[in-house]
């Protein structure tokens, strides 16, 4: 109960921080509406070949691919945010307090993950006069599976940042994983366009499986293996980073 | 109320094959007593804020036990959490966010509910004179007013124990004069205060007892007045002009002159009595034609304690 009430306290002001710093989350906008203009229309010939004939198919497998990448990098990029903080003293303020460590870390990235899946909701709306049709029940199975995955990047993301606790080295190190993890997992295009070898090793790379999922239910086949593949993958990463995030940061000591 | 015993830590920094250990605190033994405000001075990087850390549970010691307002800081740190107030030295205020709504959070991080949290936050609000910019973001507040929201957030579940990183650095001496008030306040509401200086003067005017620390040892401890009268005898200064080198080789070893060390306008010198040295050191002196500006005589100061146990002095840093 305390590890709920203390992970609700946490929320609570990183949700008032968002709110009283808006120009962040209309900068996080921006680079997704912008691909969404103006990059997704040029689907509908490049993925002609798996059988997309207008533009609503398109951006059915466009629109779930750009949201993975949209919560995937931003939520990578989550660790910065939490190096400032350490920074500032804020955190030192609430270590000194009973407050359950789990929540500390929990609270932050779950605020997170609200900003993000915000995003998501208005990119869909975008999406929907440009003719992506979605199935309400689906869709929500694809939101929460885009939670995971955004709660298991801000995970990762603040583990890293405690392990390497510069700005200047994170950033090139979180670009370095987030490239070829975004690259090896059919964001940008489905990999059933790629050669057989390239598959073989997307296979390696839980994204492309949880990628793969949402993009079937967003495309109208919840029956999809992929969709409980990647709904397990997800979930088994994400226990697994906020458990290494929380680890570290109770054995943080600056 | 604080107990410490053999208290050690040691940081290693570098990576790989440049790796070294820091021994930021290395045997810290002190006690201090319910409702005293007990000062903690020394120069940068002496081990401060890591020893107050520890006491804090924010950092695990290497060795070593204390006790804390009646907790074991090993076996219990939870219960030494709800007895201690901590205020770090950068500040904690975030931009963005009003002095009342920092009170409010803080309060309901150490359990305090809502309705009991605001009553709290209004009173701590007035208490240290914040009321009326209270829900003012704290970006514009004056560093100042922001190092009061810090202390009023320490003590808002009503501590036994409050530590003080640093609390007067870089503020101005108004303010600096204000917060000394705050804290003599807060000590004889029975508070005890723990609190970390490198200013002389604070641990002087301030503090009930200091321990003064270097290289993570404590040198000296006990009142600031004992202190001073440990050193004995008194300290004459002479001011001289470039000729300070020349006025230490003749001076040194002076059956008068216990100890001397060269500062930047001239000499400082230790001596047994200084009614009849004085006359002495400024025969000496005239006899090789060494002109001086200035002789003066002094009760040794804090700076002089921690001259004679380190060989360097505090002020200079
Ligand atoms: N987290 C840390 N990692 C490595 N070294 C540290 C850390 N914290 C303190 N130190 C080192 O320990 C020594 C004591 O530091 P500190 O306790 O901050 O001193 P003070 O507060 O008296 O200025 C310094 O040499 C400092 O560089
Ligand atoms: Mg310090």
């Amino acid at each position: 109960m305390k590890f709920l009430r203390d992970t609700w306290l946490v929320y609570q002001r990183q949700m008032l921080l968002v709110g009283r710093t808006p120009a962040r989350l209309v900068i996080g906008f921006l680079q997704p509406i912008a691909y969404l203009l103006l990059f997704a229309p040029l689907l509908k010939n490049a993925l002609s070949s798996t059988g997309a004939t207008s533009y609503a198919d398109a951006y059915r497998v466009y629109v779930p691919g750009l949201l993975v990448v949209l919560v995937l990098l931003s939520g990578f990029f989550a660790g910065f945010g939490l190096l400032a903080e350490l920074r500032s003293g804020v955190i030192e303020r609430s270590r000194v307090t009973p407050a359950s460590r789990v929540a500390l870390i929990l609270g932050r990235a779950l605020s997170e993950v609200t900003t993000l899946m915000g995003q998501a909701v208005v990119i869909t709306v975008v999406a929907i006069p440009f003719g992506l049709t979605v199935d309400l029940g689906w869709l929500l199975v694809a939101y929460v599976m885009l939670a995971l995955m955004a709660l298991m990047a801000c995970g990762f993301s603040y583990a890293i940042a405690m392990l390497i606790p510069s700005p200047a080295a994170l950033g090139p190190l979180i670009n370095t994983i987030s490239q070829p993890l975004s690259l090896l997992s059919g964001v940008l295009l489905p990999l059933t366009l790629a050669p057989a070898w390239l598959v073989g090793i997307a296979e390696w790379n839980p994204i492309y499986w949880t990628t793969n999922g949402t993009r079937a239910l967003f495309t109208g086949n919840p029956g999809d293996p992929a969709v409980w593949q990647g709904m397990v993958v997800i979930i088994v990463l994400a226990a697994i980073t906020v458990t290494w995030a929380t680890k570290m940061f109770a054995k943080q000591v600056r | 109320m604080i107990e410490v015993k053999g208290l050690r830590k040691s940081f290693t920094v570098g990576k790989r094959r440049k790796a070294r250990s820091v021994e930021a605190v290395r045997g810290v033994d002190l006690s201090v007593a319910e409702g005293e405000i007990f000062g903690f001075l020394g120069p940068n990087g002496a081990g401060k804020t890591t020893t107050a850390r520890i006491l804090c549970t924010l950092v695990e010691p290497d060795g070593g036990d204390a006790v804390i307002a009646g907790a074991d800081l090993r076996e219990d740190p939870g219960t030494v959490r709800q007895r201690v107030g901590y205020v770090p030295q950068g500040g904690t205020t975030t931009d963005e966010v009003t002095a009342r709504e920092e009170l409010v959070l803080q309060a309901r991080m150490y359990g305090i509910g809502k309705a009991e949290a605001i009553e709290r936050s209004e009173k701590a609000l007035a208490s240290f004179e914040l009321t009326e910019f209270a829900d003012r973001q704290c970006r514009t507040y004056s560093g100042g007013q922001r190092r009061r929201v810090d202390i009023a957030m320490g003590i808002i579940h009503e501590p036994k124990v409050l530590f003080l990183d640093e609390p007067t650095t870089g503020l101005d001496p108004q303010s600096r004069a204000h917060l000394w008030d705050e804290v003599r306040r807060l000590r004889d509401a029975g508070m005890t205060v723990f609190l970390t200086t490198h200013y002389l003067e604070e641990a002087d005017a301030l503090c009930d007892r200091i321990a003064i620390i270097d290289h993570g040892e404590i040198v000296a401890l006990g009142t600031p007045t004992e202190l001073k009268h440990g050193v004995a005898g008194d300290v004459v200064t002479v001011g001289l002009n470039g000729a300070a080198p020349r006025a230490a080789e003749l001076l040194e070893g002076s059956s008068y002159v216990r100890k001397l060390e060269v500062g930047e306008g001239g000499l400082r010198l230790y001596v047994e009595d200084g009614t009849t040295a004085m006359p002495q050191i400024m025969r000496a002196l005239d006899g090789h034609d060494i002109a001086f500006d200035t002789v003066e005589l002094h009760r040794p100061s804090l700076d002089d304690v921690f001259l004679i146990k380190t060989g360097r002095s505090l002020r200079d840093k």
